[in-house]
Order: C-alpha cells, then structure tokens, then sequence
C-alpha cells in the first residue's frame, strides 16, 4: 500500500536527516530472521512514514519483537536491507543508530538515579555536561517527574518507571523511537491513561513511534497505521478502521475483534450483489467486494455489533436494503458486559451467530431472555467477503 | 506488630539455631583462646599458665585472673618475625585474590553468556574437583611442578625453555596452588550475579550510545559488585590464614601467618603466642568484613 512513494527521495547524503513529514524514513526490504530452524521473521517488506504512529501487532511469537529487535540492532537480519534515510542499518550496531527504544520491563539501570538515566544516553553523545543538565530538565518535565530525579528505580512505582524509561529513550531524540509492550506492566486503569499521554506526546514531538504490543485493543487505540503479523510475515497493514472493517484474511479478521464467520460458496451474482450459500446460516446476501473472488470456497464474516436482534424481523428502517439477511433462531446464551451485551443466537440452520447490542437504555426493557425466540438480521453491506 | 505472633513455633526455633551455632561453635571456643592468649607459656599440662580452676575457690580465681596480661600481644608487635609474616600474608592475599578474580571474572562471565542447557555442563565442571580431596589435589601440583615433572616436559617439549625450570618452593607455585584451589569460590559468586542481570539492561546501554567496552564498565561490572565483594571475601579471609599451600609449594624462607601460627603452636609448644597470632589474625580479617557487611546493608537499603 505504500509502493507510490516516490523513489528518489531527499536523501543526498547524511543518513541522520531528518526525512520529511509523510515520507518514509525507514524502509524494511524483504527483512528475514531464522532462528535454528525457526523462521521468526519471514520476508517482510514494510514503509514507516516519518511522524507516525506505527504499531506491529500480533499474538506471540509471531515475530514482531524479533523485527523490532532488528530494528534496534540487538538481531541482525539473515537477508533483507533496513534502510534508515538511504543508508542500511541492517548490520549496524546498537550503538551505531540514530534509534532508541523503551524495553518491556524498562530496563532502568538499577544503580543509576532517574537523572543519571536519563542522562545516559547524552553523555555518551558526548554532550556538554551544562546541556545535559538543561535536556534532563526538559525531559523530566516532559513526563512529569519533577522531584524524583535523585531517586533510583526501585523508589518509583511502576507508571513512574514507565515515564522515566520512557525520558531516558527520548532524551537522544532519536529519529525513530521503538516501544516493546510498553504498558503491559501497567494495571488497566493506568495503562488507558498512559495511552493518551503517549500519543500526545507523540504528536507534539514528531518523533516517529513504532510500538510493538499483543494487545489489539491498544493498537488500535494509538496507532495510525497497524500491521498486522502472523508466522513471521505481515499479514495486513492498514489503519485501524479498515483493519477492522475490510479485513484482508480469516484469520485477521478473527484476530482484531470478534466476528461471526459462515463458511460457504458462491450460489448467485447479481449485478452488485452476490448470494452465498452458507452450511451454517443458509443463503446470505453480501455487497460484491471490491477485489474480485473466485467461485470457490468463500466465508462471510460480520462483526456482532452490525448484527441486529428483534422479536419480529427487521424493523422497517427509511432507506433499507430489502436483501436483508433475516436469522432465525434462539437465545441461546447472554453475556451482560456493562455497556452492550452480547447474545448467542443458536439459528434454525443449524449454525450460532453473536450479536452485541448497545445498552443503550438503563432498564432492561430490551433485553431478551434465553430460549426466547428471536430473529437476528444483519445488512449486506456490513458483511466482508472473505477468501476461506 | 510483633513479630511472635507471625512465626510458629518451629520457624522461632529455627531462627534462633544460627544464634546457638555462633555460642557454641564460635563465642566459647573464642573466649577459650582469648583466654589463653592472655597466659604464658609453661612447662605444664596444658602448657600456659594460669589456669582456671573453679573447685579452687574465689580468691585462686582472682589470682589468676591477676596473672593475665598483655605481653604475647606486646611480643607480637615488637618481634620483626610476626609483623612480616601478617604483611606477607595480607601481600599474598591480595595478590591471589587479585589474580583471582582477573580470571574468574571472564570465566564467570562466559559461563553466564552461554545457552541455559551448556550452563549447567560448565557449573559441574567447575565444580567437580572438589570430588577429589583437596590434600590430593595439591600433591598433585607437587608432581607436576617438580623438576621433570609435567610442566617442565611440556615446556621442554616446546622449546620454550632449555632446561628445566625450578618451579617447587617459589612463589609461583604458590599463587598456581592458591589460584586453582580457590577458583570455584570466585567463580560461582560472580556466575550467581552475572547469570541472575537481566540482559535487557546491557541491550538498553549499548542502545543508549554505549559501545561494548563501556556497556561493561558502566553497567554490567557496576552491577556484578555484590557478586564481585562475595568472590574476593570468600578467596580473601581463607587465603589470608592459608597454611597448606604455602607450606606445601612455597618455599621457606618467609612464612605467612598461618605457618607460624603452626610452628609456635605444635615446634614451639608456646600456646599463648600462637593464641595471641589467631586473634590479631581474626581482628585485621574483621576489617574487610564489616566493611562487606556495610556494603551488603546498604545494598538492601537500596531495596535489592
């Protein structure tokens, strides 16, 4: 998706330039990793834009900590070029890079107080010990720890340490920074409140971030662009709306969120619309996608909130397709979450589908009890299109 | 708040064995020899006089008690022969324990960089001599070391030197003997700190702008000081008394303390001086202790 990017870009030399906003600064060419006979990263090919917010998503051992380890210069490639500016990194040593990066667990040196850790990584630029102490100022500032420099790691609670790691890698001010699982310490109410703080930190400094988490929910939250990793190769990338809505794969589609998934086969085309025959749920009717499928096997996915409940069949709605998808079936199983619940369906075809409805009302005037019979209805608009 | 009501019965027990063991084991025997230290040499069974006497009655008690003095201690700071030899011993243990730990400090760290499954193979083989007696073990070095022994052959063998080298009774056989029976005891405290340092650290330093040499010296050293002060106390105070290896591989014209605390005590038969020697011994040993158990203290002060 980034192959329009031009191909001379400003790049005239000094490979520490900063590139302009919205051109890539970093460029990841068929990058490959094995470990033994583990294949860890397998040929990835990835764009980073200068300014953005990156995040690698994937469940674990997918390979997005090895990339990123690649990045900073702890694994070296096996094949690929990593090019920062138009320079290769790729056999680059850590201590070479204009990158830094906030590890998982901080890696807060012990013996050091937060003001010598953070000034680290300045004294071995070789800074002037006056700048330095004006750039730990700044930096102590900018995360907030006003107070605690003298103290050393294990005095601070685990948000204070996040922040102090998090000085200590932008103190350089590294053209790229890179975040492992940087709030998996975090208790959840902490980690939502660092996630804002991170992305307008982010903002304001134009720094560009690539962060590595498990976690879809905080990737999607952050980031501008997602990528998505499964057995050492990208899966997808995309932002996040279209990573939910439009995903490329079953098993991206089931990996970001939940969904319902019907297996099936093209049964009809018709102009813009196309009936699928589904084992589970019957005959469904989908929006043709935009790229074209083969009439093989095929899976429809919609996601729970887009699949709607009523007693009587789908309510009449200005403007609704009459292709309706129409379910029948029985409650089989209710899940109360706080703002939605979520219903399991069991359908007269044989199949389950889920449905999560807004509570959008205090009292539970709408809600539907088990074994209550039911009709779940969902547009053809709302469901993707998936190569099985 | 008070700590009763958290420990059962057993545990209390258990916490107050070590307290029994130092009694028993230490303070008594201690109080024996300090005793003694402060009698003098007799032509007697025991061999120093007074000697304490409690069917005697109070007024032989103090009698005794008015016999003690201070002269051994007297004798061991005036005599040239006692001040060398504490000088030498120290030298000697600063010596090895500085080699020591020049070696150790690679190996521990080799031994900490290796995969998991090769580290245990490499802990057995350090720790495996002990399986042989140690007495053996220097006799062995004996063998080796002498006049047409291994050492000699190989370096004859390679033409590195053209005739034998005299290696038994110097001080190089001393520092070889002391070096490898005490390895182990650098080794695995150093291997302990090292394995335990979470490698993200040394990652973040040299990602931090540190090149190799200073991610060591700026983080990994610094941070393998607890192992570091265990290896040289645990080399340094055995060392310091060694009398084996100096005896056995040294040769004799100086002795270290621990040599002379044994001619005093078994040619001499002059109990109190080498009573007088153990305790002068034991409070120059103190000084390097305390200032561990400091450094230790303020280690768990920092919380670690």
């Amino acid at each position: 998706m980034t192959d329009e990017l031009p191909k001379t870009h400003a790049a005239t030399g000094a490979a520490d330039r900063e590139a302009a906003p919205g051109q890539p600064l970093l460029r990841i060419e068929g990058v490959a990793k094995t470990f033994g006979t583990f294949r860890a990263v397998d040929g990835v090919s990835l764009d980073i834009r200068a300014g953005e917010f990156f995040a690698l998503l994937g469940p674990s051992g997918c390979g997005k900590t090895t990339l990123l380890r690649m990045l900073a210069g702890f694994e070296a490639p096996d094949e690929g070029r990593i090019l920062l500016g138009d320079k290769d990194i790729a056999q680059a040593l850590p201590h070479e890079r204009p990158i830094n990066m906030m590890f998982q667990n901080y890696a807060l040196f012990p013996h050091l107080s937060v003001r010598d850790n953070i000034a680290f990584g300045l004294k071995r630029a070789g800074m002037a010990r006056a700048d330095i102490a004006t750039r730990v100022a700044e930096m102590v500032a900018l995360v907030k720890l006003e107070g605690l420099e003298k103290r050393k790691p294990d005095q601070l609670s685990g948000g204070q340490r996040q922040r102090v790691a998090l000085a200590r890698a932008l103190a350089r001010r590294p053209q790229l920074l890179l975040l492992d699982e940087p709030l998996a310490a975090l208790d959840k109410k902490l980690r939502e409140s660092t996630q804002g703080e991170l992305m307008e930190l982010q903002r304001r400094l134009g720094t560009t971030f690539i962060i590595v988490t498990h976690d879809q929910e905080e990737a999607m939250t952050m980031a501008s662009r997602i990528g998505v990793m499964n057995a050492g190769k990208l899966a997808q990338v995309a932002s996040p709306r279209e990573l939910y809505e439009a995903p490329r794969s079953r098993w991206i589609a089931e990996f970001v969120g939940d969904v319902n998934v019907f297996d099936g086969e093209t049964k009809l085309r018709d102009g813009h619309r196309l009936v699928i025959g589904t084992r589970d749920a019957g005959p469904l009717v989908v929006a043709e996608p935009r790229e074209p499928v083969g009439a093989g096997k095929l899976a429809v996915a919609i996601r729970p909130e887009k699949v709607k409940l009523s007693r009587r069949g789908p309510v009449s709605e200005a403007g609704y397709e009459t292709a309706i998808n129409r379910l029948d079936g029985v409650i089989a199983d209710v899940c109360y979450l706080g703002g939605s619940t979520t219903y399991k369906v069991k359908l007269e075809t044989g199949g389950t589908v889920q449905a999560s409805v807004a509570n959008s009302a205090r009292l539970d005037v709408d809600a539907y009890s088990v074994d209550q019979q039911i009709v779940a209805w969902f547009s053809p608009d709302d469901c993707v299109v998936l190569q099985s | 708040m008070s700590a009763r009501r958290i420990f059962a019965r057993p545990a209390r027990f258990a916490a107050i064995a070590p307290y029994v063991w130092m009694v028993l084991f230490f303070l008594v025997p201690f109080a024996f020899v300090l005793k003694i230290s402060l009698s003098q040499t007799a032509i007697a069974q025991p061999p120093y006089d007074p000697v304490f006497d409690v069917t005697a009655g109070w007024d032989a008690l103090k009698a005794a008690l008015a016999a003690l003095s201070f002269d051994n201690f007297r004798l061991l700071a005036s005599d040239d022969i006692y001040v060398f030899a504490y000088v030498r011993s120290l030298t000697v243990a600063v010596t090895a324990t500085a080699l020591l730990l020049l070696i150790g400090y690679p190996i521990a760290y080799g031994m900490a960089r290796l995969p998991k499954s090769w580290q245990a193979v490499v802990m057995v083989l350090v720790i495996v001599p002990f399986w042989t007696s140690f007495l053996i073990r220097i006799y062995a070095w004996i063998n080796i070391l002498q006049h047409d022994g291994l050492l000699n052959q190989i370096l004859l063998a390679l033409h590195l030197v053209s005739q034998p080298v005299v290696w038994l009774s110097t001080d190089s056989a001393m520092y070889i003997g002391i070096v490898y029976s005490y390895l182990p005891f650098m080794i695995l405290p150093l291997y302990a700190t090292l394995a335990k340092m979470e490698p993200a650290l040394e990652e973040a330093a040299a990602d931090l702008g540190a090149p190799p040499w200073q991610v060591f010296w700026l983080v990994t050293f610094p941070l393998s000081l607890p192992g570091v002060g265990a290896g040289v106390l645990l080399c340094f105070i055995p060392i310091v008394g060694e009398f084996v290896i100096p005896d056995l591989l040294a040769g004799s014209n100086s002795l270290m303390i621990g040599q002379t605390l044994w001619l005093e005590f078994f040619t001499n038969k002059d109990w109190p001086v080498a009573s007088a020697a153990a305790i002068v011994l034991l409070v120059v040993l103190l000084v390097p202790l305390l200032l561990y158990e400091r450094l230790q203290r303020r280690q768990l002060e920092l919380g670690r």
